[in-house]
């Protein structure tokens, strides 16, 4: 489907969102990029269009909930953030570095804004379980959104969530599938391939769709990079929240999306981009020279 | 004299009828660790996590997020060897308002053996920053920690035995984190102990005392934080010093009374408890004797230890 003209503003914040990641990344010499943007189309979409949030007051108790489990796509958060407001662009430059509020991973006791730590993965489900089970019992309206990615969903603790928050019927709860289909390092192919793993597909031939359904979730599969689909999904698990059912977003995306040598290369899970790349990323996402 | 766990379902549901935000949230053993006590006072406030301690954790997180003030139920060994990464980075980095009330702790399990039994949690949980160790040894104390632990923001590890010990305190007792509690005074030796295994260590004083020996008993109910100085205080009056604990001698009360001393005083730290080896299934009486934990083990082995001291 093509992309509708109502989101040009989304498809330009991406943009920029992507634009700040590899750029912060490359100024503090580490860093992941093809997480932050296979997820960052999504990000942008729950960020400006779906969620309720007042950046100048994070703490809102009405809010709506995001946790990013997949918690090594951080910056990818803290660029979204940053555009949304939530902290100044400038601090993007302390990432990573002593002292700053954007650690490599997600820490929820330095940057207000953020609901949990995450990082070591499998994780953020749970908690999102908590807080919608504790909004239902507090009566309280807010919806809570998690992310997850298809390599964490290797963890078994993901499924100790998805068995519970089914049977505690929580329909203010949606996880979001980031399936990017490729991991860190994967399995070894055969012996005379040395050490190159097969990162591709880490749920290979595996109906996840239907596994999720068996379970109790009401899937909706979307293009995650497609914000005609991305919006009306997320619209559509957020008005669902009174109803008996979570709601899994399975998200068909690309590893490294935005700019085509990051797409789809395994190597782009944690890179540094070099100055000449930089320019490079700069022309394709219509950045001005000027910020390179 | 009552199990430690009835007590912990007793208290948990009278804090149900005076803080409306104490949940149960439990992992299948509810019955074990009586928190069903709770489940039929409160049913809509207890939560069945089902046979999934690493989650159980991560939603209590959720729960605390919103006020609520989740106590956890389930064994020890699955808290603090399952669930300890939820524990450590879900939790303790966050500073989340949990209480994971660990049950069947040390080795006197009910038969369970080496699987069920855990002897490394202090060492464990002593070494997490940010988390708060407890270890009551009677009825009165584990009610009072565990009404602490609930007013307390901030997340608390309460080591719980599974079976009943003599009473040793009285209602006028006060849980304050860190604060030592002299349970007799004696200058040969000092029985230094935690959790029910300190009325063991009382009861071998007395039988120490027959014989002439003048033995102190000092219990540290609170691991973490602990008073430095009055371990200190206490060691410098004593001419033995032992640690004696249903637990590994590596990294639990033996390690943190050896990690004080080492410091600050020239003092010898003997450690009684479990030698680098596994526990296994059998009764109580047959497990305290084996591993040298009964009144009257603790007894003969600080005999013999002061003889070699001549």
């Amino acid at each position: 489907m093509n992309t509708n003209a109502d989101y040009s503003e989304l498809e330009n914040l991406a943009r920029q969102g992507r634009w700040l990641a590899i750029s912060t990344v490359a100024g503090s010499g580490a860093g992941h990029v093809g997480g932050p943007f296979s997820a960052m189309d999504i990000l942008v979409a729950l960020y400006f269009r779906v969620m309720k949030v007042r950046p100048e007051e994070p703490k809102w108790p009405e809010r709506d909930r995001f946790i990013l489990s997949k918690g090594h796509s951080s910056i990818g958060q803290y660029a979204v953030m940053a555009l949304r407001g939530f902290l100044p662009i400038e601090e993007l430059k302390t990432f990573d570095k002593g002292g700053s509020r954007l650690q490599g991973h997600p820490d929820v006791t330095r940057l207000p804004g953020l609901e949990t730590s995450t990082g070591s993965l499998g994780q953020g489900l749970s908690v999102g379980v908590g807080m919608a089970l504790g909004a239902r019992m507090r009566r309280e309206k807010f919806h809570t959104f998690v992310m997850i990615g298809d390599g964490e969903l290797q963890e078994g603790m993901v499924w100790e969530a998805l068995h519970i928050a089914p049977r505690y019927q929580l329909g203010n709860l949606t996880a979001i599938l980031d399936w990017n289909g490729l991991q860190q390092f994967g399995w070894v192919l055969a012996i005379n391939e040395q050490h190159r793993g097969d990162r591709r597909d880490p749920w290979s031939r595996i109906d996840l769709r239907g596994i999720f359904e068996k379970l109790g979730w009401r899937c909706l599969e979307i293009n995650g990079h497609d914000f005609s689909e991305i919006i009306p999904a997320l619209e559509s698990a957020k008005a669902a929240s009174d109803s008996d059912q979570p709601t899994m977003i399975v998200a068909h995306t690309i590893k490294g999306k935005g700019v085509h040598f990051t797409e789809g290369k395994h190597e782009w899970h944690s890179k540094v981009a070099t100055k000449e790349e930089l320019s490079i990323v700069a022309n394709e996402l219509g950045i001005a020279e000027s910020a390179v | 004299m009552k199990a430690l766990r009835d007590v912990f379902g007793e208290t948990l549901v009278k804090l149900g009828s005076t803080n409306p935000n104490v949940l149960v949230l439990d992992a299948d053993l509810a019955n074990s660790t009586k928190a069903d006590k709770f489940a039929m006072a409160y049913p809509a406030k207890f939560l069945q996590m089902g046979i999934a301690e690493q989650n159980c954790v991560g939603v209590a997180v959720g729960l605390a997020s919103l006020g609520f003030v989740p106590w956890l139920s389930s064994f020890t060994v699955f808290f603090t060897h399952r669930a300890v990464d939820p524990i450590r980075m879900l939790v303790a980095q966050t500073h989340a308002n949990v209480k994971i009330g660990a049950a069947y702790s040390g080795l006197l399990t009910g038969f369970t053996g080496k699987t069920h039994q855990d002897v490394q949690d202090l060492a464990i949980m002593r070494a997490m920053p940010d988390m708060t160790v407890v270890a009551p040894a009677d009825a009165v104390e584990g009610e009072a920690i565990i009404r602490w632990a609930t007013e307390y923001q901030g997340p608390v590890f309460v080591r719980l035995a599974r079976d009943a010990s003599p009473d040793i305190f009285d209602q006028q007792y006060g849980f304050a984190p860190g604060k030592t509690i002299t349970l007799k005074d004696g200058g040969d030796v000092l029985l230094i102990s935690t959790g029910p295994q300190s009325v063991r260590c009382l009861q071998a004083a007395e039988l120490l005392q027959e014989q002439g020996i003048s033995a102190g008993v000092l219990h540290v109910p609170s691991i973490k934080p602990v008073n430095q100085e009055e371990i200190v205080n206490a060691a410098d009056k004593a001419g033995l010093i032992v640690t004696v604990e249903e637990h590994s001698i590596y990294g639990g009360l033996g390690g943190l009374v050896a990690e004080v001393l080492s410091e600050t005083s020239p003092h010898r730290v003997i450690r009684f408890g479990i030698d680098d080896k596994w526990g296994e299934s059998a009764p109580n009486d047959f497990l305290l004797d084996k591993y040298g934990l009964s009144a009257s083990r603790v007894a003969q082995r600080v005999v013999e230890r002061l003889k070699a001291k001549k």
